[in-house]
Order: C-alpha cells, then sequence, then structure tokens
C-alpha cells in the first residue's frame, strides 16, 4: 500500500507503471521462441502455434488456445499449410493467414468454420507478411507477397478483395494498415490505396533520419509511429498532418515489436519498443524508460496500455491516470490524497484525520474528493487499493449533504464484475460479452443482471448464444433441443430465432431449423433461410406477411430461377401480393411475360391494355392495326363494350388518315379526330371533315366551335355568316360574337348581336364595346347583376347613361 | 438554418437531426475526396435535410446527376450514387461502372441506397456484374422529411397509384417504417385510429414491427396522443376541387416542389429609381417558401380573399416602423432603430414579393374562365344537376382545355354523383378520346380502376348524405374571419378534415352510418405504453394528433387541420404527415398512363 508508487517510471509529465495481472497457467516447454502468437485486444484469448514453418509430416505443429490467464481452450494439430501470421476478429474469431493466400478461420474453441482465399495471383507467389485490421466496416485481412504485391479486404464478412497497385521500385521494408496501406521504401513513406501509390512526407522528418524500417499505428488508428534504421522513433498523428516528437532511441537494429501504448485522455502518448533482451518505452520527451527483459516477450496493443506476455507472467504497462497520480503522489495535496489520508487516520482513531478533513473542507473540495477516491478505484487493478480507495470515498461522503451516490455504487458494481472475471479460472478482463463468447453462460447472465443492463442488449445476447451453441450438440434430438431452446428463451426480447435455426442448419440440422423458425415472430427475419433450406413456398407466404415488398421480389426471383414456368405462375397466384408485385416487375422489364401472366389469368381488360400499349410502339400501320384488333377481340372478351368500340373507331380514323394522307398527302396520321378534322378545315377540306363528323357522331357543339373557329382564324367571314344560317346553332350566337372579337374584327361581331338569346344580350353589347346597347337590355330585362355588369364597365363621364342604370338598378332593386 | 422545424407543438428538428447524423456518419465512413451522383429525384428531399455546405465539410467535392453513359471526370477518391432502389437506376449505374474500369484511374465506387436497400437491386447489379466494385453498400432510411414545422412528407410520388392502381405495397411498409423511426424519436403514439383498405395495412404492419421489437421498449414520454390514418380514397373529392387558400393557389397554379416555388420573373424585376430596367430577367424567380418566414406563415392559410387586406394591413406596419427613424433622436435610439433594420428589410422584401406573387394570382382569379369553373365545381359539390352532361365541361372540351382540367371536373362530377350514369359516362369518355386522342383509353381505364371514374350502380347516390352529415357544404363560408374550416374552398369543408375534427370530437361514433358509406374499413388500436410512461395532462392542455395522408394531401386541407390546432376550444393540435404533397393536377398526372408513340 504505501509502495504504491514503487514501480511508477517517469517519462515527461507522466508516470508509467508495469503492473503484474496473471502467472501464467500455462506450461510451455520451450517458451515462446519460436512461435507465432495472437492474442485478442480486451483481454481476449491467446493463440499459440509452434514452429509453424516446419514442414515435416512426423511432427506436425500444434495449434493452441489459451485463455488471457493461460488456461488451455483449446490444441490441435495443424494439418494445413505452413503459416504466415495469425489473428483475432472482432467477434473472436481465430484467423490463421498460411503461406498460399489461404485463411482459415476457427472459433474460440478451435473448431473450424470455413475458409476463403486472398486472390489466385497469391498462390503462385506466396505471402510473405499478413496484418489483421479491424476497420469500421468490420476485421480485415492485408497481405503482401513475395513479390511486393499488397492485396487488402476491408471485412473478410462481406469478402472483396482489393489488388492494390504495384508499388515503386516492388520493393518495401515496412508496412501498416491505416487508410490503405502505409508503406516505406527506404526513407520515402507511400500511402498505398485501390486507385494510387501516393508518396507522402511525415512532417518534420528528414531524409537524414535514414530509412523507415518499421512502423507501427495506434490502437485507435489516430497515430503513427515511425523507426529508421538510424534509431530515430518519429512520431505524429496518422493524418500525417502533425509531428508530436522524435526520439533518438541509440538503437541500430529494428525492435522486435513497436506497439502504441497511449489511454483515452491520455498525457502523453507514447509508444512501446521491444527488442531481444530489452523493453523501452519512448514518448515526447527525450529520455526514455527502459525495462531488461529476461524471456521473449510479446506485446498486445490495448484501449489503455500495452499487455506482455512472457511464458512466465502476463503485465500490463501503462500510463498512470492523472485522477491515480494525484492521490498517490508522493507528498500530493491533491483533495482525494488528503481524503485518503483522513480516512486512514480515521481508522487509527487519530484525531489528524479531523484535521485533514477539515483542510479539504476549507477548500470546498470534498466533493472534488471523494469523485477523486471513485474514479482511481476503478482505475486500479489490486482490490485491497480498490478497497481502501472506496473505503475512503465512502468516508467522505458521509460529510457530504447532496452528493449523487450513483458513481460510486456503479464503480462498486463494475469492480465487482470486472474482479470476478479476472480471477484465474475465467481470465479475462472486462465486458459481458467477451463472458458470452467463452461459454460462461450462468456468470454472464448474473452478471447482466448485476449490472442492470437492459434486457434485450444483456440477457437476451446470452441467451442467443447460449441457444447458438445448443443446437450444435450432436448427442440431442431435434425435439429435446428445441423444447430447450424454447423453455429457456421464451419470447425474451431482442432474441431472434432465426439466427439460432442458421446456426442449426448450419450444423447440417434442417428439421431443427424450421422447428425454431417456426418460433421467430419477425417473419422478414425468416425468409433468408428458408430460401436456403428451399422451403421457397414458405418463404413466399413469411415475405408476404413482412410487407416487406423487397422481400417479397427477392423470392419471386429466386422462384423464377428455380421453377418451370407453369409451376411459378401457379405459386404466384396463390399469393395475391406477389402477383401484382411481379407484373409489376414485368410491366418495367418483361413486356413478353407481363401478356402470359394476363393470359394465364383470363384477364382480358389487362390483356387489352396491354395490346392497345403494344400497338402504340409499333411503326408500321398493319402491324398496329392488327394489334389494335387483338385489343378490341379482348376488350370484347372482358365485356368492355365502351373500349371495344372505341378502339375500332380508333381503327377507323387511323385508316382514313392514312388514305388521306396517301392522296392528299395530309400529315395526320396520329392525330386525335379533333386534330383531324381541324387540320382538314386548315386545309379547306371541308367534305372530308363533315364526313368524319357523321361517321363518327361528333357532337353538334362540338363541331360547330370547331368549324367557328376555324372560319374565323382564316376570315372567311361569308362562310363564317353562310354556316351561321345553315341550322340554329347548337352553341347559340354568343360564341360567334366572341370569336370575331377575338379575330378584332367588330363589324362581324356586330352582325352575331342580336342573334343571341335575351339572356346573353347584356354580355353580348359588351363583349362588342357597345354600352349603350348593353345598358338598354340589361334595363329591359331587370337584372342587378346585368346592371351592375353595366355600371362597371360605363365611363364616369357619361352622367347621363348612369343615371339611367342607376335609377333601373333602383327600380329593380325595389322589386 | 431550420429553426422554424423547433417552432411548432413537436419539434420536427429533432428528425432532422437524426437524420443529418446519420448521414454525416455514412459520409465519414468513406474516407477521402467523394464525388455524388445524384438520383435526380432525390435532390429536392435532400436538400431539407443537408445543404451543400454539410457535403461539403465532409470532403464531398463534386456533384452529379445520375444519367447513363460515363460518369464525368473528377479527381475524387470515391463515388458515391444517392440512390432510391429502383431497378432502371441499377442498370444505369452499371453503365457507369463499366465506362470507368476502362480507364486509367478507377476510384472506389459505393451506393447509399434510399430510403432503404434492397435485395432485389443488389442482385441486379449482381446480374450485371458489377455487384464486387462497390466497396460499400449502405442504406440511408429517410422516409419522413420535415417540410415544415407541422408537416412531414415522404414526396413518394406514385404512393397512390401503386396502392390502388397495381397493387403495390411498397410504399405502405415504408410508411410503417418511418412511423416506428418517428415513434422511435418521439414515444409510442398510445392510440391509433384509421378509415380505409391501405390505413388497415399500415396499422397492422405497425403493430406487428411493435411486437417485433418488444424487447426494445421505448422509454420516451410520448409526444402524440393519436395517429389517425386516412387513405385517399375515402376522400377523393377534395384534391379534385381547386384549392382555394393563397399556398394552395400558389400550388394549384404554379406548383411547390420541395417548399420551392417558380415563379414568372416579369413582376419581381428590380427596378432602381431612374433606372430604365432594360433587359426583363428571363430565368424563373425561385422562392423558399415555408413559416421560417414570418409573413408567409401569416397568409399562407387565408383565403385569397382575405390575403389582400392582409398584406396592406402588414405594409402599413412596416412603413411605420421605418418611419419610426424620423423618432429617433437619441444615439441610443438610432442605435436601436439599426438594429431593427435587417429584420425590417426582411419583413419589407418578404411584402414586396408576396404582393407580386399575390397580384399574379388575382390575374388569374378574377378571370371568367376561373370564375366558371370554380361555378360549375361548386355546383357539383352542392348536387347540382350531377347525374346530367355538363355543358361547361362539353365547352371546355370543345375549346381543348387542358386535359387534365378536363379530366379534374368530370371525376369531380362522378364523385359527388356516386358514379354517372353509363350514357353521360360513356359520352364524357367519347369526348375525350375523339378529342384528345385514343390513348388516353388507358388512363381512362385507370381512373376507372381509381374509383375517380364510376359506373352509377344501382344503390342510390350517398354522396348527398354525407354531404349533409358531414357538413361538407357550408352555405355563408366567412373567408375573412373564418370560423370553420369550409373557408378553405370557399364553402366547401374538405371531407378528410371533417372526419378528423368529428374524430376529435365529439368521435367517430356519431357518424358510423356515413363512415359505413366511404371505403374500407374504420378502425381504432391501442399501444400499450410502459408504465410511467402515461402523460399526466394538464389542465388545459391540448392533445396532439398526427393525421397521415395515405396517398396524398392538399395544401388546402392541411390549412383546415392547422386552422382546427388554432381554434381556441378545439383543444387538439394536428401534425400532418403524407406519402406525397399534392394537388389535383399532380395527381391526376400520376395516374395518367402515356404510351410512347414511335410513329407519328
Amino acid at each position: 500500500m504505501a509502495f504504491i508508487t514503487a514501480n511508477w517510471n517517469p517519462l515527461g509529465e507522466a508516470f508509467y507503471r508495469k503492473t503484474e495481472l496473471y502467472e501464467m497457467c500455462w506450461n510451455l516447454r520451450d517458451g515462446l521462441r519460436d512461435c507465432l502468437v495472437a492474442a485478442a485486444p480486451y483481454g481476449g484469448p491467446i493463440a499459440l502455434l509452434r514452429e509453424p514453418v516446419r514442414r515435416s509430416p512426423s511432427s506436425r505443429p500444434q495449434l493452441e488456445i489459451y485463455s488471457a490467464s493461460g488456461v488451455a481452450i483449446a490444441s490441435f494439430p495443424w494439418k494445413s499449410g505452413p503459416v504466415v501470421q495469425l489473428g483475432w476478429t472482432v467477434s473472436d474469431e481465430l484467423l490463421c493467414i498460411q503461406e498460399d493466400g489461404s485463411v482459415l478461420i476457427y472459433d474460440l474453441f478451435g473448431s473450424f468454420k470455413r475458409h476463403f482465399s486472398m486472390g489466385q495471383e497469391v498462390m503462385q507467389s506466396q505471402v510473405l507478411e499478413a496484418k489483421v485490421f479491424h476497420s469500421p466496416y468490420g476485421t480485415g485481412v492485408a497481405i503482401v507477397t513475395a513479390s511486393s504485391r499488397f492485396t487488402l479486404a476491408t471485412n473478410i464478412d462481406d469478402l472483396k478483395l482489393r489488388r492494390l497497385p504495384e508499388v515503386p521500385g516492388n520493393t518495401w521494408s515496412a508496412g501498416e494498415v491505416c487508410r490503405g496501406i502505409l508503406m516505406s521504401n527506404g526513407p520515402e513513406l507511400y500511402i498505398l490505396d485501390t486507385t494510387s501509390c501516393t508518396a507522402v512526407v511525415p512532417p518534420g522528418l528528414g531524409p537524414q533520419a535514414g530509412s523507415i524500417v518499421h512502423m507501427s499505428v495506434s490502437f485507435s488508428y489516430k497515430y503513427l509511429a515511425l523507426f529508421t534504421d538510424t534509431g530515430h522513433m518519429w512520431t505524429g498523428s496518422s493524418h500525417l498532418q502533425d509531428k508530436m516528437s522524435e526520439v533518438d532511441t541509440k538503437k541500430t537494429t529494428p525492435p522486435k515489436q513497436m506497439v502504441w501504448c497511449r489511454r483515452p485522455k491520455s498525457q502523453q502518448p507514447s509508444v512501446v519498443l521491444m527488442w531481444d533482451r530489452l523493453l523501452m518505452v519512448a514518448g515526447v520527451s527525450h529520455d526514455t524508460i527502459q525495462f531488461p527483459l529476461e524471456d521473449p516477450c510479446v506485446l498486445i496493443g490495448e484501449l489503455d496500455g500495452v499487455r506482455i506476455i512472457s511464458s512466465a507472467n502476463q503485465e500490463l504497462l501503462q500510463e498512470v491516470p492523472l485522477v491515480c497520480q494525484e492521490i498517490f503522489k508522493i507528498a500530493s495535496m491533491a483533495p482525494g490524497a488528503l481524503l485518503l489520508e483522513a480516512h486512514r487516520e480515521y481508522q487509527k482513531s487519530s484525531q489528524k484525520a479531523d484535521e485533514y478533513l477539515r483542510e479539504i473542507k476549507e477548500q470546498s473540495m470534498l466533493g472534488e474528493a471523494v469523485r477523486q477516491c471513485v474514479e482511481a478505484a476503478g482505475h486500479e487493478y489490486d482490490s485491497n487499493t480498490q478497497k481502501s480507495l472506496l473505503r475512503a470515498a465512502s468516508f467522505g461522503k458521509c460529510f457530504l449533504t447532496d452528493f449523487s451516490p450513483e458513481a460510486f455504487v456503479s464503480t462498486c458494481r463494475e469492480l465487482r464484475v470486472l474482479n470476478a472475471v479476472r480471477e484465474r479460472g475465467v481470465g479475462l478482463p472486462l465486458t459481458h460479452t467477451q463472458l458470452v463468447y467463452r461459454q460462461f453462460y450462468p456468470l454472464a447472465i448474473e452478471v447482466c443482471r448485476y449490472l442492470k443492463i437492459p434486457d434485450y442488449q444483456g440477457v437476451s445476447r446470452v441467451l442467443k448464444h447460449w441457444a447458438s451453441c445448443k443446437v450444435q450438440q450432436k448427442d440431442l434430438s431435434d425435439e429435446a433441443i428445441a423444447r430447450a431452446v424454447c423453455v429457456k428463451v421464451g419470447d425474451s426480447p431482442g432474441v431472434s430465432y432465426s439466427h439460432i435455426a442458421a446456426k442449426a442448419y448450419e450444423c447440417g440440422r434442417p428439421e431443427l431449423a424450421i422447428k425454431l423458425l417456426d418460433f421467430e415472430a419477425r417473419s422478414g427475419e425468416q425468409v433468408p433461410l428458408l430460401l436456403k433450406m428451399k422451403r421457397s413456398q414458405l418463404a413466399l407466404s413469411k415475405a408476404v406477411e413482412s410487407g416487406d415488398t423487397d422481400l417479397v421480389y427477392t423470392v419471386v426471383t429466386y422462384l423464377k430461377s428455380e421453377m418451370n414456368r407453369g409451376d411459378f405462375f401457379m405459386t404466384l397466384r396463390n399469393q395475391p401480393v406477389a402477383l401484382s408485385l411481379y407484373r409489376q416487375f414485368c410491366k418495367l422489364q418483361e413486356q413478353e411475360t407481363l401478356k402470359d401472366l394476363y393470359n394465364q389469368d383470363d384477364d382480358h381488360q389487362e390483356l387489352a391494355n396491354y395490346y392497345v400499349t403494344a400497338s402504340y410502339r409499333e411503326k408500321r400501320l398493319e402491324s398496329r392495326l392488327s394489334l389494335l384488333q387483338t385489343a378490341v377481340d379482348e376488350y370484347n372478351k372482358a365485356k368492355n363494350e365502351f373500349s371495344a368500340k372505341a378502339t375500332e373507331e380508333e381503327m377507323r380514323l387511323l385508316r382514313f388518315q392514312r388514305k388521306l394522307d396517301d392522296e392528299k398527302g395530309a400529315g395526320l396520321l396520329g392525330l386525335s379526330l379533333q386534330a383531324t378534322m381541324e387540320a382538314l378545315l386548315a386545309l379547306g377540306l371541308h367534305k372530308q371533315a363533315e364526313q368524319l363528323y357523321r361517321d363518327f357522331r361528333v357532337p353538334d357543339k362540338r363541331f360547330w366551335w370547331l368549324k367557328l373557329k376555324s372560319l374565323a382564324e382564316k376570315e372567311e367571314w361569308e362562310e363564317l355568316e353562310k354556316f351561321s344560317k345553315s341550322k340554329k346553332s347548337p352553341i347559340g350566337y354568343l360564341a360567334f360574337v366572341e370569336v370575331c372579337m377575338k379575330s378584332n374584327n367588330k363589324p362581324e361581331a356586330k352582325k352575331y348581336v342580336s342573334k343571341v338569346t335575351p339572356e346573353q344580350r347584356v354580355k353580348a353589347h359588351l363583349a362588342v364595346g357597345d354600352l349603350e346597347g348593353a345598358a338598354d337590355a340589361a334595363i329591359e330585362r331587370k337584372s342587378d347583376s346585368e346592371l351592375a355588369a353595366v355600371l362597371a364597365r360605363c365611363p364616369a363621364s357619361d352622367r347621363q347613361l348612369l343615371d339611367r342604370l342607376n335609377r333601373a338598378a333602383a327600380a329593380a332593386a325595389k322589386k | 438554418m431550420a429553426a422554424h422545424l423547433s417552432y411548432g407543438r413537436v419539434n420536427l428538428n429533432i428528425l432532422r437531426e437524426a437524420a443529418r447524423k446519420e448521414l454525416r456518419e455514412f459520409l465519414d465512413k468513406c474516407a477521402g475526396s467523394k464525388a455524388i451522383v445524384w438520383d435526380e429525384y432525390l435532390t429536392g428531399p435532400f436538400g431539407l435535410i443537408a445543404q451543400y455546405s454539410l457535403l461539403k465539410e465532409h470532403e464531398v467535392e463534386k456533384m452529379f446527376t445520375l444519367k447513363s453513359g460515363r460518369l464525368p471526370s473528377a479527381d475524387v477518391k470515391n463515388i458515391i450514387f444517392f440512390v432510391r432502389p429502383r431497378l432502371e437506376l441499377m442498370d444505369i449505374i452499371a453503365e457507369n461502372v463499366f465506362s470507368e474500369d476502362k480507364m486509367h484511374s478507377p476510384r472506389d465506387f459505393h451506393i447509399l441506397f434510399v430510403p432503404r436497400r434492397s435485395m432485389l437491386c443488389e442482385q441486379r447489379l449482381k446480374e450485371q456484374g458489377v455487384l464486387a466494385s462497390f466497396i460499400n453498400i449502405d442504406e440511408y432510411i429517410l422516409d419522413l422529411i420535415p417540410y415544415d414545422g407541422d408537416l412531414l412528407s415522404m414526396e413518394y410520388e406514385s404512393a397512390f397509384r401503386e396502392c390502388y392502381l397495381e397493387n403495390d405495397q411498397t410504399s405502405l411498409y415504408h410508411t410503417a417504417k418511418g412511423l416506428m423511426t418517428l415513434q422511435a424519436l418521439y414515444g409510442t403514439i398510445p392510440q391509433i385510429y384509421g378509415k380505409g383498405e391501405c390505413a388497415r395495412h399500415v396499422a397492422n404492419m405497425m403493430l406487428r414491427m411493435k411486437r417485433e421489437f418488444a424487447g426494445s421498449q421505448n422509454q420516451i414520454l410520448p409526444v402524440f396522443d393519436t395517429l389517425l390514418l386516412l387513405d385517399r380514397n375515402v376522400d377523393l373529392l377534395t384534391p379534385l376541387a381547386t384549392q382555394l387558400t393563397y399556398e394552395g393557389l400558389i400550388d394549384e397554379i404554379y406548383g411547390i416542389t420541395n417548399g420551392y416555388v417558380k415563379l414568372p420573373p416579369e413582376k419581381f424585376a428590380q427596378k432602381k429609381q431612374g433606372e430604365a430596367s432594360k433587359d426583363l430577367p428571363t430565368e424563373p424567380k425561385k422562392l423558399q417558401l415555408n413559416s421560417a418566414e414570418e409573413l408567409y406563415a401569416e397568409i399562407r392559410d387565408k383565403n385569397f380573399n382575405a390575403v389582400g387586406a392582409a398584406l396592406s394591413k402588414k405594409a402599413k406596419i412596416i412603413s411605420a416602423a421605418f418611419e419610426e427613424r424620423h423618432n429617433a433622436k437619441t444615439v441610443g435610439e438610432i442605435k436601436q432603430f439599426v438594429s431593427q433594420l435587417p429584420h425590417m428589410q426582411a419583413a419589407r422584401s418578404s411584402l414586396a414579393n408576396h404582393t407580386s406573387i399575390a397580384e399574379l394570382i388575382k390575374d388569374i382569379t378574377t378571370s371568367e374562365a376561373f370564375f366558371d369553373n370554380l361555378t360549375v365545381e361548386q355546383e357539383f359539390m352542392t348536387g347540382v344537376d350531377t347525374d346530367k352532361v355538363n355543358t361547361y365541361i362539353e365547352d371546355c372540351v370543345a375549346q381543348k382545355d387542358p386535359l387534365i382540367k378536363i379530366l379534374r371536373l368530370v371525376s369531380m362530377q362522378s364523385v359527388c354523383n356516386n358514379g354517372l350514369k353509363q350514357k353521360v359516362l360513356d359520352y364524357y369518355k367519347r369526348e375525350i378520346l375523339q378529342t384528345y386522342g385514343y390513348e388516353h383509353i388507358l388512363t381512362l381505364n385507370n381512373l376507372e380502376k381509381a374509383g375517380l371514374l364510376k359506373l352509377q350502380s344501382s344503390s342510390r347516390n350517398n354522396y348527398p348524405t354525407i354531404r349533409k352529415t358531414l357538413k361538407l357544404w357550408m352555405e355563408d363560408a366567412n373567408e375573412q374571419n373564418p370560423n370553420d374550416i369550409s373557408y378553405v374552398y370557399s364553402g366547401y369543408a374538405p371531407l378528410s378534415v371533417r372526419l378528423t375534427q368529428v374524430l376529435a370530437r365529439p368521435g367517430w361514433r356519431s357518424i358510423e352510418e356515413v363512415l359505413k358509406m366511404l371505403p374500407g374499413p374504420h378502425f381504432e388500436e391501442r399501444q400499450q405504453l410502459p408504465a410511467g410512461l402515461h402523460k399526466k395532462r394538464q389542465q388545459g392542455e391540448n392533445r396532439t394528433t398526427l393525421v397521415f395522408f395515405l396517398g396524398g394531401v392538399s395544401y388546402a386541407e392541411i390549412a383546415a387541420l392547422r386552422f382546427l390546432s388554432q381554434m381556441e376550444d378545439s383543444g387538439m393540435e394536428y401534425i400532418i404527415a403524407t406519402t406525397k404533397l399534392l394537388n389535383g393536377t399532380t395527381w391526376i398526372k400520376s395516374l395518367m398512363d402515356r404510351p410512347e408513340s414511335q410513329s407519328s
């Protein structure tokens, strides 16, 4: 307790400490020499492959998986090809990257899941180096071949291989994955992405610094460290905008490993470098911390430090958090430090406790003191230190009235959990997720409940994982498993039965999968698996049920490729929603199929519409007519008499237009009936226009309007007058007045004013600008509104007319 | 920037901010410089979520419109396609990608599907052999876009057509999803009412989705008390009628798209003193219309006949405010005056704009043609001679007025008569085919399928009963100081809004008979709230209803709902959501079919 700072090492502004996490449980005969080692971050598992390149069939290398404390989880002989690199994915799956570019995936317990290849080309030229990295898209793999070609896959669950462009000179000395691939060739640094290879210059790194022989990006991918053959280490931001420091390590051999060591809210980022017998922490200042090493070690970058694994033990090297510094620094006067001291004196029943407390309270820093103690407890690994800090906090809290206990309570809870999982038997720190993956189900569920994690984030996830494993138990019957899963999982929120079913199917138990799918509430979720299991009919009805039309389309396209046409149509017939969606699809993509669909359903109306539409796509009149004839037949079958007749009419019109186009070059084809008549009148083909008028039973009104306008347009006033007298106008004579006025022919317009019916006479007089006449008519009809209309147009100068109108209006109003 | 979204009862800015956040996250996933290739239809709605400046901050350097052929050259690392999930767009994208590969410096491709990823489209890209070229395929869930402080739209143009003509309920799925997103942000809506087949379908999907996510209990205090889902086909009449509010008329005459209107430039020419304006602007004047503009918020929902008075009152206030400067004597007073200047100048230019717009509209509303058209509409709505061939329509056909106008009128007559007699219907149809061309037979068939044109069945015309029970026609509508929603159509009270009003008080039970006459089921559902989220209502606190129009809503209907919100004793505030903002013309247009002719 008193020596808590014993393992602190100053570096610049900060202190670094190395804490032992575990004495390793494993018993490695040859240590870590000649081993490929990969440990997952967040205290994850460790994979070990001894002598990976030895190829003698008699002594196969052994692949071993351990928990972070060294408890064996799995072990099996490696029967596949030589492995270049091991790595863990974000979901704790082990990736084994082989020399030939194939990547084998195992789960935490060493069972083989699947494999993929990094490309054909790789097989010939062999993987020289490989890297597993984490990106926003998931876990990625980058490799470089002996011929210096880089290949990248940003997400192994959605594999897309990117072969990167050639690098200048076809050689390279060090590489890292960061915004594409960062790669050096002598003193030059390049960023290699899918499209180009761009030279970049780290700010402040001169060429005299030498060739870059090692590089490393930080856990957060925000910082970059470069090591040159002159022993210089440059650090800066990974987008190469700023430099942070440059340190001369005075070492000319490249380090075996170089890992960033920083924590969120770090005071100063630094880098841990490892040589055969030396561990060095180098940061912003020119000093370094050096630790001698006895055994070969492996460094694992963590979010808040570096884990150092050797065959004997495991240590955590980290920057001492600021709050711990403040409390434990020798002769610290920080409120937290005083509070800790006060509590210590209190336990000794010394009155000094009161003095310390007073000192804090005088500065009104008691709240801050408690907060510091609570926070520091969270950072400490040793449970005794945790306890004394929390006790001090609790002691200080007694003298505060309105201090929220929340932080205190949750820290206590979290520490209990963390301490529990750090137990050697479990052998890992941190969150419940990692617990679950390691199949400590009861503990995980307890942890979730204890930490009050909402069900759907906590317990449900544990249950889901448990069920996924359960279905893999080969010794139980489908029935038994389905029942067990159902009883345990019930309808826990957020548990996807589809997911569990998919697992069952993967393990070759389709019957179990179907049983489990039945429990799935989300119909949409069931579809992909059902399709995979070739239960397409069921998939279709589930897709329809979900309401997600895209899903329906997906199943429909699938069915279409799977079934023969007849069966396919029959299936659709039983699913009207799917059928209409498919029709939509055909309308845009497959007109011919559309026709077949209508045919099958005897939908004559739609068939007829189809033929009408098709007729417009035809260039030749004959084909057009024949399609229209088919449409007529279909309309008849659909008992749509009107449409049948109208289409016949259309055909008649087309024939007529064609004939006239041939005879007179009238250019009529495609015009509407009205436009045709208009064109004929404009051409002076009155007889033909009249013929259409009669043949197509055009209403008189419309024809009169047409002829009236046409004659006025051509200014054939005599013709117009003759026409007006041909019989009683069905559109009245006001129309004549207005049309003439539109052509600015007042004298002609006036001719028709007298013929206008009394109701419209005022309007007619006004139209030709005859105010007197309008006034007479309005007075005669004694209509308010008409009188008002005339009054509105009457100029103020015409007093006489105004008086007359006003008098009449007054009289009309009296009535 | 979008402050007007947060003024209302419900802060819709939360929705916008959520959408912006998601967009930023997506853009940051593609590291490096980018060019966006836009599905043109999306640019308008996206403009309401994020301006170019936001995109620029995230290294978007170029923007292109999606079209076939080769992509324009741009020195960027990433090409991102922002597209709706449609097959025809996939083909264009494939073409783009193919032509790119031949050039020497390939770029990284990404797709962002709006509003949802589609397996069908990805399959298509796969068939075209380009799926593997995409580094990242993602979705941007943008269903409901905030258009104003109380208005959300999906701007899903073909929603009505798809639902009623093609039996394609994709838009309803998006609607249900959109409502789930809304509930995630604003709390579970405890009560759901609905009328119509589509409403029923949406409610069913919502309830099922809620079950599916049973675990993630929403802990947000509900903002909405009620959701009302209304099928457009419950009220086919309202959008057909000419809107008579200020905003409605702007939309009818010039068309408002994504909150913008384009106006003829002449009236807006800047005339400086003495300068003869030599060259008149030829580009249409583009104005943004929303409640961020104080004056517009004040007059948008007024009957147009009341707008003139409002404008002149405003003019007086503004000039009085400018006169204040003569009274400003002390330095302090002058300083205060100057500090108000920007606001006053904005008000003055806003006034000038709206005076010009009002003049433009007035030229039209005072024309005889407008008056005649309105008279006929009102005759139909009041049930005058709806069973005979209408001479005005005949004349309009003879004059070859725009086809859509004819279709609006005929449809209106049919709706107001609960279908037309065979003879009348056939007569209209023949007139249309002979005058505008036989190809419109497809459009006519569509209108019949949608129920806009109908053959009168033997049962009697029930429109008069509906009209009387719901008081759809108010003889003495007060346009200046309205006391009823009927002012928005100068007499006609929109059926959809009446249903909403009755639901709030006295409840639908009072109109069971009428509800049965309208198409589709009506229903009520309750969604359980977690304990502790039940609202403790303050005395006199208004309730909030979200009214969702499936298949579109007109500005006049929105105005009517706003009027109800403002009525002192209504006790209810309305937020409006829809698949599409529409008017009679855009609506009918969406139902038309035009075969592409090869000849002629």
